[in-house]
């Protein structure tokens, strides 16, 4: 597997939007090639070589390249957008949109992700060990589909909005979150291990979300369906017992959407 | 010589009915509101700024209009990623021009609904806008929701003019024919008048509007809400069949709703609130925006139909780019992502969190503007600016996004400018000239 590394090279002022740097981009191209890849600085366009210095080439396919950026890229957005195969490692934070609209292939970041991880991704693996912000794996500004398939993990926390719109794959969230998870959402699998604040669910008509810890504010239109213990989908297990609700009944007369709250950590509900 | 119907440039409301008689250096106002009153006696105010004038070692020096041109035109020109905020109180041509001035130079145009009712804004873009102008909900609506606003004090003449007295085709008797509900956290004046007074925790908005929706759908809603809203599910209960009762209801909503915790969403829900009564529940409403600013609909409506969005454009790839919280100007003046600013009609200092505003100060900012102010202040060149429905012609957009041509009653008190707009005019021609040198 050909391996390319990306150093940044300097400290960058106006955010770079860097939507080449993906195995697809990169395939076939040999050093020189990919430094002379176009980058956007506001309404310029520079070389990649301006705020990277890359060393060696890409594999002769997507599924063969490697990209291994070596530093905080947390300044420039759309990196690994649209791939379809291959592998990222971000050895820091990204920017914004970071696997934006990807479709195949894996990428892990080892810092944090600035918002709109994973936006309306449809495959792939997108891993962030650090935190998130908001909109993860959610749908664009006013558009009704989120992420569509694939896997997002996050190990730290995440914001608001998380999986907006969602109707396949799954999220999982190893910290806790903040408001309007699962907003929309119509199929796919959200687990939250922490806490959260606010509007779990709300609007959805379909999909599972799991929250563990406790939830502050619950959303009004939910309705209770009992306990459930030791939940199983597929390869994700959630142990212990959960309060079983469907929602969201404001936007619904039928909704399908299941939320489970912990049992022990919401004695409220 | 006294003029009658002056359109009023303070807030939404666009009052035309104002009177005014300029003589001897002083105005007299009939018909407008405090606020309004305050703007008319700007145009024989002290504090007016009449000179342009650069700022040099932190000090203002006074230059003639062409330095000071030359100057803001080099500023934007040199400027690899400008902000140009068109403010709301000015034309819809003086930020037509900047929309344009946006798209030539590939930098952000945003106008005051950022910091405003852009949350109202992007719910209906989530939601859709089932809607009417003001003249409907005064000829037909019996029911008033005043959500999250207190117009008695934000837009003083709403409840006279478009709201709660006026005599309709089928609302004869006025206020006697209208109900006025209230939902507000605070006991405001418009709550004292109102039939009932909803006051929820500050922030529930959304879980109230969600419960509302879940009682309209059959459904008992979750008891927690209570707790949450600190309203009883009994009284939600009252407010639906209020609302089932009324034939027309006009909700109005203010920033309390579109800018507390949960922005856009709670608007999102409020929009499926009026929807979900619309189709199913044999009766009719409306929903409005309370639009604080003078011509703050109107940048909306003309960015709309130029561009496609309605606030936050990002031109850097040539067509215009929307994401509110990437391309918004409190994000991109936080996140240090423009490197210059225009402003025009609007204190935008002064109405942006502190790190914003410091930054903003900190790059080259130039400003046009009628009065010193915390914007002024922190601007590198100062362009004086003329006061629209005063001293120039022009369009605003009312709150119900109705066009108002509006005709001056006296002129620009400046040799080298007729209004904002020709000043945006003339600065766009000096930068083109100076990007085709370059």
């Amino acid at each position: 597997m050909a391996e390319v590394k990306l150093t940044p090279n300097k400290e960058i002022d106006l955010k770079v939007e860097a939507d080449v740097i993906t195995p697809d981009e990169f395939a076939g191209k040999g050093k020189s090639e990919i430094e002379q890849l176009l980058v956007w600085q506001g309404p310029s366009q520079y070389p990649l070589s301006d705020f990277f210095d890359v060393e060696g080439e890409g594999g002769s396919s997507a599924e063969d390249t490697t990209i291994v950026i070596n530093g905080d890229v947390s300044r420039v957005k759309l990196i690994g957008a649209k791939m379809t195969a291959g592998k990222i490692i971000v050895k820091g934070s990204t920017g914004m949109h970071v696997g934006s609209q990807m479709a195949g292939g894996e990428i892990v970041v080892e810092g944090d992700a600035d918002s709109w991880p994973g936006m309306e991704m449809t495959g792939g693996v997108l891993h962030i060990k650090g935190n998130a912000g908001d909109h993860v794996g959610s749908a664009y500004r006013g558009s009704w589909h989120g992420m569509k398939g694939g896997r997002l993990i996050i190990d730290g926390n995440a914001r608001s909005q998380i999986g907006g719109g969602m109707t396949g794959g799954e999220i999982i969230i190893g910290g806790s979150i903040e408001n309007f998870c699962g907003i929309r959402q119509t199929g796919g699998l959200i687990v939250v291990k922490g806490n959260a604040i606010r509007a779990v669910g709300a609007e959805m008509s379909g999909g599972t979300i799991v929250i563990g810890g406790n939830i502050q504010k619950f959303t009004p239109g939910m309705q209770n369906e009992g306990e459930e213990s030791d939940l199983e989908f597929e390869d994700i297990k959630c142990s212990g017992t959960f309060k079983k609700f469907r929602g969201d009944f404001a936007i619904a007369k039928n909704p399908k959407g299941i939320v489970y709250a912990g049992k022990e950590t919401n004695p409220d509900l | 010589m006294v003029v009658k119907n002056v359109v009023c440039p303070v807030c939404g409301g666009s009052c035309e009915d104002i009177q005014v008689e300029l003589k001897d250096n002083s105005i007299t106002v009939k018909n407008a509101c405090k606020m309004g009153n305050g703007k008319f006696q700007e145009v024989v105010s002290e504090h007016r700024i009449k000179d342009p004038m650069i700022k040099k070692d932190g000090k203002f020096v006074k230059v003639s209009w062409e330095e000071a041109l030359d100057k803001a035109a080099e500023i934007l020109a040199n400027s690899r990623r400008p902000l140009l905020f068109m403010g709301s109180e000015t034309s819809c041509e003086a930020q037509e021009v900047g929309l344009h001035m946006g798209e030539y130079l590939g930098g952000v145009v945003d106008s005051n609904a950022t910091i405003c009712h852009g949350p109202t804004c992007m719910g209906i873009q989530e939601a859709g806008l089932p809607t009417s102008t003001c003249g409907v909900a005064i000829n037909r609506s019996d029911l008033n929701i005043y959500w999250g606003t207190n117009p008695l004090a934000s837009m003083p003449r709403h409840m006279s003019k478009y709201g709660l007295f006026p005599r309709g085709y089928w609302t004869k008797r006025g206020r006697f024919d209208r109900k006025v509900i209230t939902v507000d956290p605070r006991k405001t004046d418009t709550a004292v008048a109102s039939d009932l007074h909803i006051q929820l925790q500050p922030n529930s908005d959304y879980e109230l509007l969600n419960a509302l929706l879940t009682i309209l759908n059959g459904k008992t809603p979750h008891h927690s809400v209570e707790q949450v809203t600190g309203i009883a599910i009994s009284v939600m209960e009252e407010m639906v069949d209020m609302m089932l009762e009324a034939k027309f209801g006009s909700i109005n909503v203010g920033l309390g709703a579109g800018s507390s915790f949960g922005k856009h969403r709670n608007i999102e829900m409020a929009l499926n609130l009026v929807k979900e009564l619309n189709n199913n529940h044999g009766t009719k409403f409306r929903i409005g925006a309370l639009r604080g600013h003078c011509n703050v609909a109107g940048f909306n409506q003309i960015a709309t139909y130029l561009y496609g969005y309605p606030f936050a454009l990002d031109f850097a790839r040539g067509y215009a780019r929307y994401n509110p919280g990437e391309t918004s100007c409190v994000d991109l003046l936080r996140e240090k992502d423009v490197d210059a600013a225009l402003v025009l009609g609007a204190d935008l200092v002064g109405h942006t969190p502190a790190d914003s505003a410091k930054y903003l100060c900190q790059i080259p900012m130039v400003c046009i503007d009628i009065a010193p102010g915390p914007t002024p202040s922190g601007a590198d060149v100062l362009l004086p600016g003329v006061i629209d429905a005063f001293e120039c012609d022009g369009t605003f957009y009312r709150l119900d996004n109705v066009p108002v041509y509006f005709e001056p009653f006296t002129d620009s008190p400046f040799d080298f400018t007729k209004s904002n707009e020709d000043t945006m005019k003339q600065l766009f021609a000096k930068v083109k000239e100076l990007k085709e040198k370059a």
